[in-house]
């Protein structure tokens, strides 16, 4: 089955040598690794904005910063974590490399798009940088641009919107991509049920960002326009309605969220079965609860509004309804667990990550519902405890996942393996470090400190201080981590095309992976995640 | 457990401590089930897995267990949410304005304080006015927190329950000093509390009384001054209680004005006519103004005795 006879994508050379002929490549998992890349250099970037934040606050009073950078700070933060980094993030780089092996295609369904995406995210994020530093200074409106204070800060706020209208263009045609390429490029005999789950959660994704990202695009297409046209939209000076862009705001944002978190699942929903040598308990349901979650986190928009003197009634349905979301996230919980119950486990750094995503996950999660009940809402909205719930769900969750899969799928991109021994330390480090980071966040939160406060009141200190050390202790585990893969991509022990025995097709080429994926297109008879009598059901069609 | 710094508390934290019990049944058992798992079922141990797909019972208690418990949740919620937006009728209406970067507390009379200072055990609605972007006012002791929105309505309100001092904060983001965007609630007893307002010195805008703002609304100014001078009519000036001459059906008369007289006036101008002044040049206004509106027009009127203005 493992052939060698095509040469494998790192070393392929086309029209161009080296740099030129990544910039160039429409191949899918070139386009990823250049995701990659990318997505890591703006993690590094934003990542030590929020230790800078963390160190700001370690008392309270002027620190290292005045409160003009600082709002800068946590709004540049907000915005490439949230644009550049977690949006596109599992979607644009596992998506990208695996989606096409998985489903058994030589590559997505329109490869040029695909590398034009990619030039459009470069674009948007470069423009997301540079707001930071030209003209009126760094925007300070926060990652979520409320007007009035939007249209009236004399920053670079257009800048740093029309970076997310570009932004949102890549998020986009990726989706449209994938909605097609799973419709369209599924290998002869994969039926939809027959297909893996993480293509599932991709499917679900894309969906979202081909219907939601418009809104924003329009949203802010809008800000600019009050800003420049003084078309009163928003502010009410000028007959607006400041409700109505968060409205708009959030009909976006908050799927954006599932964008976030969907994939991640997926992720982990992969690595449960490999490592537990059984089949995924619960496919329908998982499959099913994606989509589930796609559909109904398009109506859960106003928990982020509940203060704001929407209705009474508007608050009980968004209530409501975001209680009855968290239903299919339990569901799939329920699922990865027993999956490996029953198994024969064996906790590789992989697995490791995934069971701390799904620890991490659940207290998220849980936190969610304190934010969803209307009455314990009122003390927790807009406070350090918001803050500390969506970073146990995007980083805890979505940030977790993306470590599972570059441990998972390491040995598959690259041919090599990392350090398994360094992978461990490394994992103890970010364990340790993150909840001390934010869990502190959680009890203060709820004691009344509001979150965007560059100063606060003496009895929320001890809170800060863990919290700050935490960070410092998140950043050591990230330096380890990163030496890790990038040290051991080129010098690590030639891996194997099998090293987890994965049953998925990715696993049934070679590492890396050749130009073209499969030598000969596979057939599939089996149902997906079948381990047992391999040999005599091989899923590929040699 | 529950006695929170206002009616309020009881209800938000009972749903903490619902939701909280929960969160750590399921976090703490599913984790120790996970770490079970690991333990049991790890390779030294198991070489072969079991290879079963899945269970349509287990999926369904699964589904059902967690609706029923988020249902709870929201419900607990909800019941704790639902009486911050009913506001008693006796309930004191503080406006508090906020803007860039501080709060005020409009307690009417043109009475403002930077502080928001309350009595005991009296419920207490206040009026959110923003004067330029959003705003949120905050107080974490009586679990109450409502955006301050430039161009809505928005209010909220509670009853504090003990003498003390309560920070308030502001929690939407409204630029660089947001986070100093800070006050304090200061509840004391009743009767300190009335002594503290009526101290307190009138520094806003005094709004209109409703009388003057019938006047200026209905045109009566035009051709009544209040200063004084003549205009087409007599000026308000000193009016009431002052004695005047009028033709009542050609007769002239004295008479003192009063209540009665000012109802006519209105009512029917041309009847008792102040001397010097033409017939036909003011209507009645019956018509415009209803019996409340007059007892305000003269209630304010009542105010221009000959001795004060």
């Amino acid at each position: 089955m493992v052939n060698t006879s095509q040469e494998n994508y790192l070393e392929y050379r086309g029209r161009f040598k080296g740099l030129m002929g990544w910039l160039t490549s429409t191949d899918h998992k070139r386009i990823g690794l250049m995701y990659m890349y990318a997505i890591m250099f703006f993690f590094i970037i934003a990542a030590l904005l929020g230790l800078l934040m963390r160190i700001e606050k370690i008392a309270p009073g002027q620190t290292i910063m005045d409160a003009q950078t600082y709002n800068g700070v946590f709004t540049i933060h907000g915005i490439i974590m949230i644009f550049i980094i977690v949006i596109p993030g599992l979607a644009a780089v596992f998506g990208n490399f695996f989606l096409p092996i998985m489903i058994g295609a030589k590559d997505v369904a329109f490869p040029k798009l695909n590398l034009l995406s990619w030039y459009i995210y470069i674009a948007g994020a470069i423009m997301g940088i540079l707001s930071q530093f030209i003209g009126g200074g760094a925007p300070d409106t926060g990652w979520t641009f409320y007007v009035p204070y939007s249209a009236e800060s004399g920053t670079n706020v257009m800048f740093a919107l029309l970076a997310a209208f570009v932004l949102g263009f890549s998020s986009i045609l990726t989706g449209l991509n994938f909605i097609v390429t799973i419709h369209r490029l599924r290998a002869p005999g994969m039926t939809w049920f027959k297909m893996p789950l993480f293509p599932w959660s991709l499917y679900a994704t894309a969906w979202i960002q081909v219907l939601a990202t418009p809104i924003i695009g329009i949203t802010l297409l809008m800000v600019i326009a009050e800003r420049t046209l003084n078309i009163g939209f928003f502010d009410p000076a000028l007959g607006g309605d400041p409700l109505l862009f968060q409205h708009l705001f959030w009909i976006y944002s908050h799927p954006a969220v599932y964008v976030m978190i969907l994939p991640a699942m997926g992720v982990v929903t992969e690595i449960f079965p490999t490592f537990s040598q059984k089949p995924v308990f619960g496919y329908g349901a998982i499959a099913i609860s994606s989509l589930a979650i796609a559909l109904v986190g398009y109506f859960v928009w106003g928990h982020h509004m509940f203060t704001t003197g929407i209705s009474y009634w508007s608050r009980w349905f968004f209530s409501f309804l975001t209680f009855i979301v968290a239903v299919p996230s339990a569901i799939k919980v329920f699922n990865w667990i027993s999956t490996m119950y029953g198994g024969s486990i064996d906790l590789k750094p992989p697995l490791l990550y995934a069971i701390s995503f799904i620890f991490l996950f659940m207290i998220g999660g849980f936190t969610g519902l304190t934010l969803g009940a209307l009455a314990t809402n009122v003390q927790t909205h807009d406070t350090t405890f918001v803050v500390a719930h969506f970073h146990y769900i995007i980083f805890g969750g979505m940030g977790f996942a993306f470590f599972a899969g570059i441990h998972y799928w390491f040995p598959k991109i690259y041919g090599r393996m990392y350090s398994n021994r360094l992978a461990y330390i490394a994992w103890g480090i970010l364990f340790v470090g993150f909840n001390l980071l934010y869990f502190p966040l959680f009890v203060i939160g709820i004691q009344g400190m509001p979150r965007r406060y560059f100063d606060y009141l003496p009895q929320f200190q001890t809170g800060h201080v863990i919290s700050s050390i935490g960070a410092f202790i998140l950043v050591a585990g990230l330096v380890v981590m990163f030496y890790n893969l990038i040290y051991y991509r080129r010098k690590g022990e030639i891996a194997s095309a099998n090293p987890w025995k994965g049953v998925t097709l990715e696993w049934q080429i070679p590492s890396p992976p050749p130009l073209e994926n499969f030598e000969e297109i596979p057939v599939i008879k089996d149902k997906p995640y079948t381990f047992d009598n391999k040999e005599e059901k091989a899923s590929t069609g040699n | 457990m529950f006695n929170g710094a206002s009616n309020l508390a009881e209800g938000v934290d009972k749903t903490f401590v619902f939701i909280f019990i929960i969160a750590f049944i399921f976090i703490i058992g599913l984790t120790v089930f996970m770490i079970y798992t690991l333990v049991k079922y790890s390779r030294k141990k198991n070489q072969k897995a079991k290879q079963f797909r899945g269970s349509v019972k287990l999926e369904i208690l699964w589904t059902v267990i967690p609706l029923v418990l988020v249902i709870l949740m929201f419900y607990y919620g909800w019941v704790g949410f639902a009486p911050m937006r009913q506001v008693p009728d006796d309930a004191m209406r503080i406006t508090a304005i906020g803007r860039m970067w501080e709060w005020e507390f409009d307690y009417g009379d043109g009475k403002l304080s930077s502080e928001l200072v309350l009595p005991v055990n009296k419920p207490v609605r206040l009026d959110l006015v923003s004067e330029d972007v959003n705003h949120s006012l905050f107080i974490p002791a009586f679990r109450v927190k409502e955006d301050v929105v430039p161009g809505y309505d928005n209010y909220l309100w509670f009853t504090p329950y003990y003498i003390g001092d309560y920070e308030i904060l502001c929690t939407e983001y409204c630029g660089l000093l947001h986070s100093s965007m800070v006050s304090k609630t200061k509840v004391v007893e009743e009767d300190k509390f009335e002594e503290w307002l009526a101290n307190l010195e009138a520094r806003g805008d005094i709004p209109d009384p409703p009388g003057l703002v019938l006047l200026k609304e209905t045109g009566c100014l035009a051709c009544h001054s209040d200063d004084g001078s003549r205009l087409v009519g007599p000026s308000f000036k000193g009016i009431y209680g002052m004695e005047r001459i009028v033709v009542s059906d050609g007769e002239e008369r004295t008479i003192t004005i009063d209540d009665d007289y000012l109802r006519s006036s209105i009512i029917e101008p041309d009847r008792d006519l102040v001397k010097g002044y033409n017939k036909g040049l003011m209507q009645s206004y019956r018509k415009e103004l209803n019996d409340d509106e007059i007892d305000q027009i003269i209630e304010y009127l009542s105010t221009f005795t000959p001795e004060g203005n």
